[in-house]
């Protein structure tokens, strides 16, 4: 997997995390109107997500705070999130 | 946060007033998308439901009222939001309607099967709202799923009452009613933990509600309105820009400066207290067990299996509408349509010729007509329905995505469109699922483009006529320039013509749920007698202007002022190698675009005998021409119902006019095109 973007040793964009891994919400990236959205449907510093379905092409689904969500990957790409030291933990 | 419950007083006030006798409450519903809260209000409601707008928006308001021990709850279902900042229409329509029209008692319904995310709205409602009762829905659905709550606990943390409920099988209602009779009688125990702003946020909230609190217009509680600024709520910070005096608003546009990602603080606030709520009440499954949803997922939203599914869905409901709803249709025509037809003719064989072609002609041949068709669209509002309901419609929308992103729109727009293969009607109404306005009336404006069973019946019977064996090479030709045309329309109209940034696409995967016939039944209905109604009034007054254009002044259409604005028009037709009868019969699809065969029937004076029509029209037209007529066809304006439709969704006469002129401005340039290519 290519690393886009490197801020910390783990810090990835959420489109790169491939299905099944659990990471952590790092911060938002994007206009004030995005960063509303995205908080109030949970994805806040700290909040941890699982990644369902990401087949590298297309939109995502990830697993939130009791709730599954479809992210478009342009969206995605706008989540900064720290993977567990090691990268996979298997979720 | 110095939230404190606003008008508590007021509240107590109401409540004493309704121990004196008055007996009526006002009860809100608030709740998240998914939660059931439409089930709830319609067990609650039935047919005393009231379906409009609210005003001055094209978010659909639901009111209704129902009775209870000699209380009488004047319900309002208010629209579902994640959050009350003001990030969509519906949004700001919730919180507005709670600030200013102050409900005695709100009902938050809240999914038990996702419940941290569902806390979040409680959360915004506690400091905004008199007295809450929290009516913890899906505790069957939640089970299933292995998620087990303790309404007590969860009570106990809250402050205020719960009530376990699955109001999809009619569980917990009646318990839920009696709580918020009780609630507003000050017979129960009230008293709210509120959420707080994360320590490190808190100084600064302080200050911005010391310099605001003196400035903050009623009925505005001025803790909230502080904690709003600091979130950076447009519609809030607007306001307050023009309360305060400007030395002031500098003061505090420079702290809100400085802390612009605050809106994350605030949101990490909510959901820090939403955690402390449910930690002792909610038990989870094991981490790694698969649910019923996860297992239909695998194969709904696989990118290649999902698709397939998709298709059997689709194929599905065509099928169904087809097998049931054309015969119904045909049964209408002949024996309601028809048969009226003849009996009014028999009425009026002695009034004056142009009452009875009125009557006859107009009013039922053109609206009588459009009536028909509503089988095959209550059967498109149920599959509608019952998809949404059962929960597949976000999976056909996450499936579509990639390829609605082509035409500049989100995977919500795909099942509306699809349906546009039937008819274009609940292809405009279904555009309603769509949560970005931008992309609803984008999708409206393309659905148009779909060509509908009507177009394609017309082109069956005139391919033929025209092209014999190419025939089907010709129609699906056709097919394929709609659909070319919608994609080029839809990235051109993204680019050019509507305003605003392209909405995000993210989309909530509700659990899969057994459907509800009641709440599908509701929906049925709302729509159909919505669709009763314009054939009453909109299309009923379009059908006979149509009607009154082609038989005024002499009774016959050779001579009528459509034949004479056909004429005029003559010009434009040369262009297209169309004389001004095809012209007319192209005007009179207006009504319902199958009237075109009929008019070139009479038009052509071979009555409506296929042999003689085919004859006399290949001898008026070119291989050319025909195919100039047909393209027409296919993109001309919307039919009546179509258009009434566009006209209440979009609720605004410039955009129908618009989506008419540009199909209009399309059809011409892609018969010219068609024409001059192949002339």
């Amino acid at each position: 997997m290519t690393l886009e973007l490197t801020t910390t040793n783990h810090t990835v964009r959420l489109s790169t995390v491939p299905g099944g891994e659990s990471v952590w919400v790092q911060t938002l990236q994007g206009g004030h109107h995005f960063l509303s959205r995205l908080a109030s449907l949970g994805f806040t510093p700290g909040a941890q997500l699982r990644v369902v379905q990401n087949y590298g092409h297309g939109p995502l689904i990830v697993a939130l705070r009791d709730t599954q969500v479809a992210l478009g990957r342009g969206e995605a790409s706008k989540i900064l999130v720290r993977r567990a030291a090691g990268g996979s933990d298997g979720g | 946060m110095a939230a404190k419950v606003p008008a508590t007083d007021q509240a107590a006030d109401r409540a004493a007033a309704v121990l004196n006798g008055q007996v009526s409450l006002r009860v809100a519903l608030a709740g998240q998308p998914n939660v059931g809260k439409s089930t709830l209000f319609n067990l609650l409601t039935g047919l005393s439901q009231h379906v409009g707008n609210w005003p001055g928006k094209t978010v659909e308001q639901k009111t209704g009222t129902c009775h209870y021990n000699g209380t009488t709850l004047h319900l309002v279902d208010l629209p579902g939001t994640y959050s009350l900042t003001a990030n969509s229409p519906e949004e700001l329509i919730a919180r507005d309607y709670l600030i200013k029209e102050r409900p005695d008692v709100v009902v938050a319904v809240v999914n038990a099967a996702a419940l941290e995310r569902n806390l979040y709205l409680v959360a915004e409602l506690l400091p905004l709202v008199g007295r809450l009762v929290v009516g913890l829905n899906m505790v069957d659905v939640a089970a299933g799923e292995g998620v087990k709550v303790e309404p007590q606990v969860l009570a106990a943390a809250l402050g205020v009452p719960v009530v376990p409920m699955a109001a999809a099988r009619n569980q917990g209602v009646r318990e839920l009613v009696d709580m918020v009779d009780r609630l507003a009688r000050g017979e129960v125990p009230y008293r709210p933990n509120l959420p707080e702003i994360r320590p490190d946020h808190r100084g600064v909230l302080d200050e911005i509600h010391a310099l605001v609190a003196d400035y903050v217009p009623a009925p505005y509680p001025a803790g909230w309105v502080a904690l709003k600024l600091l979130e950076g709520d447009a519609e809030i910070t607007e306001i307050m820009r023009g309360c305060l005096p400007a030395g002031r608003w500098e003061q505090v546009h420079a702290i809100l400066k400085a802390h612009e990602d605050a809106v994350l603080a605030v949101a990490s606030g909510r959901y820090d207290w939403v955690g402390r709520m449910i930690r002792a009440a909610v038990t989870r499954p094991r981490a790694g067990q698969i649910t019923l949803t996860g297992r239909l997922d695998r194969w709904a939203t696989h990118p290649v299996w999902g698709l397939g599914i998709l298709a059997a869905v689709l194929g599905l409901a065509f099928w169904l509408t087809f097998s049931l709803g054309t015969p119904l249709q045909k049964l209408l025509d002949l024996y309601l349509v028809r048969a009226l037809a003849r009996t009014a003719a028999g009425w009026l064989a002695g009034a004056p010729p142009w009452l009875e072609g009125l009557v006859v002609e107009g009013v039922l041949g053109g609206a009588g007509t459009v009536l028909t068709f509503l089988p095959i669209l209550a059967i498109f509002f149920a599959v509608l329905a019952l998809l949404e309901d059962v929960g597949y419609m976000a999976r056909a929308a996450y499936v579509m995505d990639r390829f609605m992103h082509l035409v500049g729109l989100h995977g919500r727009s795909f099942l509306p469109l699809f349906l546009g293969f039937g008819c274009n009607v609940p292809a405009v109404m279904g555009a309603r699922i769509i949560d970005s306005p931008r992309a609803r009336l984008l999708t409206i404006l393309l659905a148009p483009l779909v060509p509908c069973a009507g177009r394609m019946a017309v082109i069956a019977f005139l391919a033929p006529l025209f092209f014999g064996q190419k025939a089907t090479l010709v129609a699906w030709g056709l097919v394929a320039v709609n659909l070319v045309a919608l994609a080029v329309v839809g990235v051109l109209l993204n680019r050019w013509v509507l305003k605003g940034e392209r909405a995000a696409f993210i989309m909530e995967l509700p659990l899969y749920h057994r459907p509800n016939a009641r709440t599908i039944g509701l929906q049925v209905w709302h729509n159909s007698l919505e669709f009763l109604k314009k054939a009453g009034t909109l299309i009923l007054v379009m059908s006979v202007v149509v009607w009154a254009l082609a038989a005024l002044p002499h009774g016959e259409i050779e001579s009528s002022y459509l034949a004479t604005v056909g004429r005029a028009l003559a010009p434009v037709g040369a262009l297209m190698g169309l004389d001004w009868r095809m012209l007319v019969a192209l005007l009179t699809s207006f009504v319902a675009k199958e009237n075109s065969v009929a008019t070139l029937g009479v038009l052509f004076s071979t009555g409506d005998q296929t042999a003689g029509l085919a004859t006399a029209l290949a001898g008026a037209l070119t291989p050319a021409a025909a195919l100039a007529f047909l393209v027409v066809q296919m993109l001309f304006v919307p039919c009546a119902a179509t258009v009434a439709a566009i006209r209440q969704e979009t609720q605004s006469w410039g955009w129908t006019a618009f989506s008419v002129g540009l199909l209009l401005l399309l059809s011409l340039v892609g018969g010219v095109a068609a024409y001059q290519i192949f002339h």
